[in-house]
């Protein structure tokens, strides 16, 4: 795929994608032109929203009966389970894990999506969760179809499943997306690709995981998540600042 | 030490509203009546590099309360904390690419042992078409310890008032305006941090 990718890029060059990545088109309008501003951790990035949002039932991480109709959603069940994790390899329990995905036939609802895929009625394609104690989060779900968008003809994204985790600290926050193994229109998306390596774009991908399988029920995922820990001290931030002058 | 490589991000899309928007994640509203501090509206718009709205941005705030302190284990500092305030909004655009919140105006944090950072909110900014989310901050412009603030500071001079939120009245309540231009002219200072 050749495309412009800008060099603007917030955090690790090998790990994060660049603002610009022109193939997706709509990066073209919305990225930063001027350079970030290179700032010490402070406070303010080491505290962050994470710890105060804990309010969840138990419904909302089942997706296949949430829509609250009493029917369940069409299509492959799936547990989806993983790790949060912070990069030392802690766990990072009681945290909110956000999902929202297309349904079995590729189709959210939203007054965008228009594509003439099915609705299900009985599947709002939106879950949440706390991580337990051990980092851990679940949800039963339904695996989700690929589906058409218009950044360019006959583009089509592969199935995922969007996730939004806090994590400890401001710069803990995480957006990204779930991707299923083996899916030819991994090296056609650009999203995908906008990722700068190939281990990176890998860790996007989860795994068959048989022992999360269960019996004449659900096949079984897993994916683990590394969040950015906070580790720098006040004292550390401002060795830093004074190192940058 | 084990070092655990990051997960990477990915634009939040265009199809967040349901799950992120729900009416019991959005949170527009910081304050309740028993909240300590001064009230204040803060209204804005989200625009692209054409000057158009951006009427797809998910924009979260976080910040101190009115003593200066962060309702979170790593700010342990004996101030007060307030039971009616955690600090965390999270809005939407419509439309006009507009985004708002009802809060208070936060206490000055420290920066080190000896510097203190003038009050601020932090922003995180996503929406489809960004890849990674953007991270700024709103400092509030008729603020005298602006002068000093330490992240400021950082900040080249000609582009300090992009992070300054300009004060306004409406209806005898205290809006501060503070729009986030993703790309071109008046480009909001975004941080690498």
């Amino acid at each position: 795929m050749v495309t412009t990718i800008g060099t603007i890029i917030r955090g690790n060059r090998d790990v994060f994608p660049p603002y610009l990545y022109e193939a997706y088109r709509s990066t073209v309008k919305r990225a930063p032109g001027m350079p970030l501003v290179d700032v010490p951790l402070t406070l303010s990035e080491m505290t962050g929203p994470g710890p105060v949002i804990s309010a969840v039932t138990p419904e909302d991480a089942d997706l296949t009966t949430n829509a609250g109709t009493g029917g369940e959603a069409i299509g492959q069940r799936i547990i989806v389970t993983g790790r949060v994790l912070d990069e030392r390899g802690a766990p990072v329990p009681k945290t909110l894990v956000e999902v929202w995905q297309a349904n079995a036939a590729g189709r959210y609802i939203h007054r965008s999506d228009q594509w003439p895929g099915p609705l299900d009625p009985n599947f709002l394609g939106i879950g949440r969760c706390l991580t337990d104690e051990a980092g851990v989060y679940r949800f039963l779900t339904i695996r989700p179809g690929a589906y058409p968008w218009k950044n360019h003809p006959n583009a089509w994204r592969p199935a995922h499943i969007h996730f939004s985790l806090f994590g400890p600290s401001t710069v803990s926050r995480l957006i990204t997306q779930m991707y299923f193994p083996d899916d030819p229109l991994h090296a056609l998306d650009p999203i995908f690709n906008s990722v700068p390596t190939e281990e990176g774009r890998r860790r996007l991908i989860a795994t068959y995981a048989h022992d999360v399988t269960q019996p004449e029920w659900a096949l079984g995922w897993r994916w683990d998540i590394v969040l950015r820990g906070a580790q720098a001290t006040p004292f550390e931030a401002q060795t830093q600042q004074e190192g940058a002058r | 030490m084990t070092t655990h490589m990051l997960t990477s991000t990915q634009t939040v899309g265009p199809f967040f509203w349901n799950a992120l928007l729900r009416e019991d994640a959005v949170h527009n509203v910081l304050t309740t009546s028993e909240t300590r501090g001064e009230r204040i509206r803060i209204e804005g718009r989200v625009l692209d590099g054409d000057g158009a709205p951006v009427s797809d941005a998910l924009v979260e705030i976080w910040q101190a309360n009115s003593f200066g302190r962060y309702q979170h284990p790593a700010d342990a500092r004996l101030l007060p904390l307030d039971p009616a305030f955690t600090g965390f909004g999270r809005s939407g655009t419509d439309n006009d690419g507009r985004y708002w919140f009802e809060t208070i105006k936060p206490g000055s944090v420290p920066f080190d042992g000896e510097r203190t950072q003038a009050p601020h909110i932090v922003y995180t900014v996503c929406s489809r078409g960004l890849l990674n989310h953007l991270l700024t901050r709103l400092y509030f412009a008729d603020e005298p310890a602006n002068e000093a603030d330490p992240i400021l500071r950082l900040v080249p001079a000609e582009r300090r008032a992009t992070l300054l939120a300009q004060r306004d009245m409406n209806a005898g309540a205290v809006v501060y305006r503070f729009d986030i231009v993703l790309q071109g002219a008046g480009e909001t200072v975004f941080f690498n941090v």
